[in-house]
């Protein structure tokens, strides 16, 4: 049996750190309280922070991240958040005249769990159970934007359209916008001619649990400029945060 | 569409009707717009009371006290103030008993649910006089433990001095809604004391053709007509709220299931929902013609709004749907959430050649066997909780299909497609299978709360919110629809299967 690992080691002993200071530490700090050098100090918060367990503030202090506290717990049954959005998601396609979509990550695809036709009595399928390609949709981009090791993506990523992010540096930022704004926005990047809109959905922890979001013909859901139409996103976020306050969710 | 984004600022379309759905188990209070949309939910549990085997028992006060907290609930939720609530209509468990004292409002015993079995020796020596169908003819209903009637005989029987007080006008009955409307018009201060027409077509008294109570039917049960509440369409304004609400109009009050019906649109004969619930119930509209049926189902009174013909309905309901899910999780622990029932069974392929016959209570339509009792037949070692929890979810569609042959036989259609609505809905397995052992689609539409949603329908009908049935038909939209997908030779076999194993539950309970 070969001997502990010693990055491993170092890495467990910053995570114990970095628990037990809520204020958040710098690297100085962390290097000095585990007798490093401040580049073996920065390697180290650098990786944890790329595979979610750690997360940097504005002021360069490093902190665990709501995602490691969440590891131990057991993830909420598909079925479950359906019945929880049931309603929800109804009120949403009513109010945007859109159909919607209720996904949850699994091995990088975006789930589809629980779809709700676009209220205009048209034929459509029921979509529930179909996986879509998550960097190219708004369901995918949250559900990316929250998971933990989410945003480590290096290679090249599939083209669906002309429009779908391919580069891994430009869909990590469009992922920490999505992370900062609340919501995140699709325009033909997964098929010519629609767009989406979603928000997450989260448990009691405050973990994204799921997305929710609208999808429909592009030029209904965004203007010239790509920007979405007025009411969506606020409908989407706010029907997001229902269905998060029915798993227990604070505020939001 | 476009138009619909916007928040409706018209003056005769601003605020919204609360819809109160006093269920079984819970209160909800409603919210809903012009648009007919949910706009917010507020619900609270309330006790169950098992005082002896086969009681159940609410505590109507309780019941109300919930009422009361859980409108303003939901109006802060929308920051809506007293006058935003253009109606208030109520949906109630039914056939559930209540009395009380009139110059108090306490009441004088906790409320005989329906599901309470007590009246067993009662209705079984009416029966012995006649047999079960000896009032059908009246009232549309079979004798069972099931209905009103038999409840308030043995209140009055059992009571100290309820008959005598009852008879004297000093206690007053009713059913949930006459209870709720009671308290919401001041109570001992000058409360209405109204029901409805489709709550008082379950207790047993009303005559279904003069939709007025049936005196030979009041004299075999020994109620004293002053004590009921007068019998009133299921749309027009009862009174004003003078507590919770002060100045909202009442304007509905619907036993759950019909609202459910109304709230589903369907308002042409041969248009049918099924609500899976605790239970599972059919309804399906016949029109303003009585139809009575020789399948097993019950003629029922579907809506009448205000003054026009009432509209009758054919019902079969099914006593074990959502509560078989519920046993699973708390009495064999092998799901932790009802919904979880969906991901166990799609563990396995099939059924495994299990079936699973949730007879618990006997068995209601159509084959009302109250000597049966629940089986799981087919067992081998092969057999895993999943195959378990697949053929408790095949229970249910079977249990459908069942009543959709009863329906068809008595009305002479078939059903084309099967409107669905309930907390079940969101399972998807069930709805699948459903489609594929009825071989027709099953749809659900965009607002699966139409037991709430039918109650605010009535209530804004009368006061003038929306116009006429066109303009609530224009606001049902499908949600979801499921395509049989199941051959017919694998169709035909469980089928035969599944009789099979329902033959086996007859006449488990010998006396």
């Amino acid at each position: 049996m070969p001997g502990p690992i010693q990055s491993i080691e170092r890495a467990a002993a910053a995570l114990r750190l970095l628990a037990a200071a809520p204020e958040g530490l710098g690297v100085v700090e962390l290097g000095t309280a585990l007798g490093l050098a401040k580049t073996t100090a920065h390697g180290i918060l650098r990786t944890l922070v790329e595979v979610g367990f750690v997360e940097q503030d504005d002021h360069a202090r490093y902190r665990v991240s709501a995602d490691l506290a969440d590891l131990g717990r057991p993830r909420i049954d598909a079925n479950d958040l359906r019945a929880q959005a049931v309603n929800w998601a109804d009120s949403l396609a009513s109010r945007t005249g859109e159909a919607v979509r209720l996904a949850v990550l699994a091995e990088g695809r975006a789930i589809v769990v629980h779809h709700v036709f676009r209220p205009d009595d048209s034929r459509q399928e029921l979509e529930v159970g179909t996986s879509l390609p998550a960097h190219a949709c708004a369901l995918g981009k949250v559900l990316l934007a929250w998971s933990v090791g989410g945003r480590r993506r290096r290679e090249r990523l599939p083209a669906l359209t002309q429009r779908t992010i391919v580069d891994p540096a430009v869909l990590g930022r469009t992922l920490a916008a999505v992370r900062e704004q609340g919501w995140a926005l699709d325009v033909e990047e997964l098929a010519a001619g629609t767009a989406s809109i979603a928000a997450p959905v989260r448990d009691r922890g405050g973990l994204v649990v799921g997305a929710l979001g609208i999808d429909g013909e592009s030029e209904r859901l965004v203007d010239t400029r790509g920007r979405p139409r007025a009411g969506l996103v606020p409908a989407v976020r706010q029907s997001a945060r229902a269905v998060s306050r029915g798993l227990g969710a604070r505020g939001g | 569409m476009a138009t619909e984004r916007q928040a409706d600022e018209r003056p005769e379309h601003r605020g919204y009707v609360a819809a109160i759905d006093q269920g079984t188990t819970s209160t909800r209070c409603i919210l809903f717009d012009h648009a007919g949309r949910l706009v917010a939910v507020a619900q609270r549990e309330h006790r169950q009371h098992y005082p002896r085997p086969g009681w159940v028992e609410h505590d109507a006060a309780e019941i109300w006290r919930n009422v009361a907290r859980l409108v303003p609930q939901a109006m802060a939720q929308v920051d809506a103030g007293g006058g935003d609530v253009v109606a208030i209509g109520i949906a109630n468990q039914r056939e559930t008993v209540v009395a009380w004292d009139r110059r108090t409002g306490v009441p004088v015993a906790n409320a005989v649910v329906w599901q309470d079995t007590r009246t067993a020796d009662l209705v079984d020596a009416y029966a012995a006089d006649g047999g079960t169908d000896r009032f059908a003819a009246a009232c549309g209903l079979p004798l069972t433990t099931y209905f009103a009637a038999p409840r308030m005989r043995w209140l009055l029987d059992e009571v100290p001095g309820l008959r005598r007080r009852a008879e004297a006008g000093e206690v007053l009955f009713g059913t949930i809604d006459s209870w709720l409307v009671w308290n919401l018009t001041g109570g001992p201060d000058g409360g209405t004391h109204v029901t409805d027409v489709t709550n008082a077509s379950r207790t047993m008294l009303m005559d279904l053709r003069t939709l007025d109570y049936s005196p030979q039917m009041l004299e075999e049960f020994g109620v004293p007509r002053a004590a009921l509440p007068e019998i009133r369409s299921s749309s027009e304004v009862y009174g004003t709220a003078r507590t919770v609400v002060p100045g909202a109009r009442i304007g509905a009050a619907l036993g759950d299931q019909q609202a459910a019906l109304f709230g589903q649109t369907c308002f042409s004969p041969g248009e049918a929902k099924c609500t899976y619930g605790t239970g599972g119930f059919l309804l399906m509209n016949t029109g303003t013609e009585i139809t009575r049926s020789s399948h097993g189902l019950l003629t029922t009174v579907a809506h009448r709004i205000g003054g026009e013909p009432p509209v009758y309905a054919l019902e079969g309901s099914i006593a074990v749907t959502g509560s078989l899910v519920q046993w699973l999780r708390d009495n064999l622990g092998i799901i932790s959430t009802a919904p979880e029932v969906e991901t166990l069974a799609r563990t396995v392929p099939d059924n495994g050649g299990c079936y699973f016959v949730p007879a618990f209570s006997g068995l209601f339509a159509p084959h009302w066997r109250s000597e049966a009792r629940g089986l799981i037949v087919g067992l081998t070692s092969f057999v895993t909780r999943g195959h378990i929890a697949r053929a408790a979810l095949e229970a249910s569609a079977w249990q459908t299909r069942e009543v959709v042959e009863a329906m068809d036989a008595d009305s002479g259609l078939r059903l084309a497609s099967l409107r669905v609505d309930g907390g079940m809905t969101s399972n998807n397995l069930l709805m699948q299978t459903v489609a594929d052992v009825l071989d027709a689609p099953v749809v659900r539409p965009m607002v699966s709360e139409t037991v709430s949603l039918g109650a605010a329908y009535a209530a804004g009908l009368a006061v003038g919110f929306w116009p006429d049935t066109q303009a609530l038909r224009r606001r049902w939209h499908r949600a979801a629809q499921w395509e049989p997908t199941m051959d017919s030779a694998t169709r035909a076999r469980g089928w035969e299967d599944w009789q099979e194993a329902v033959q086996r539950t007859f006449g488990w309970i010998r006396h």
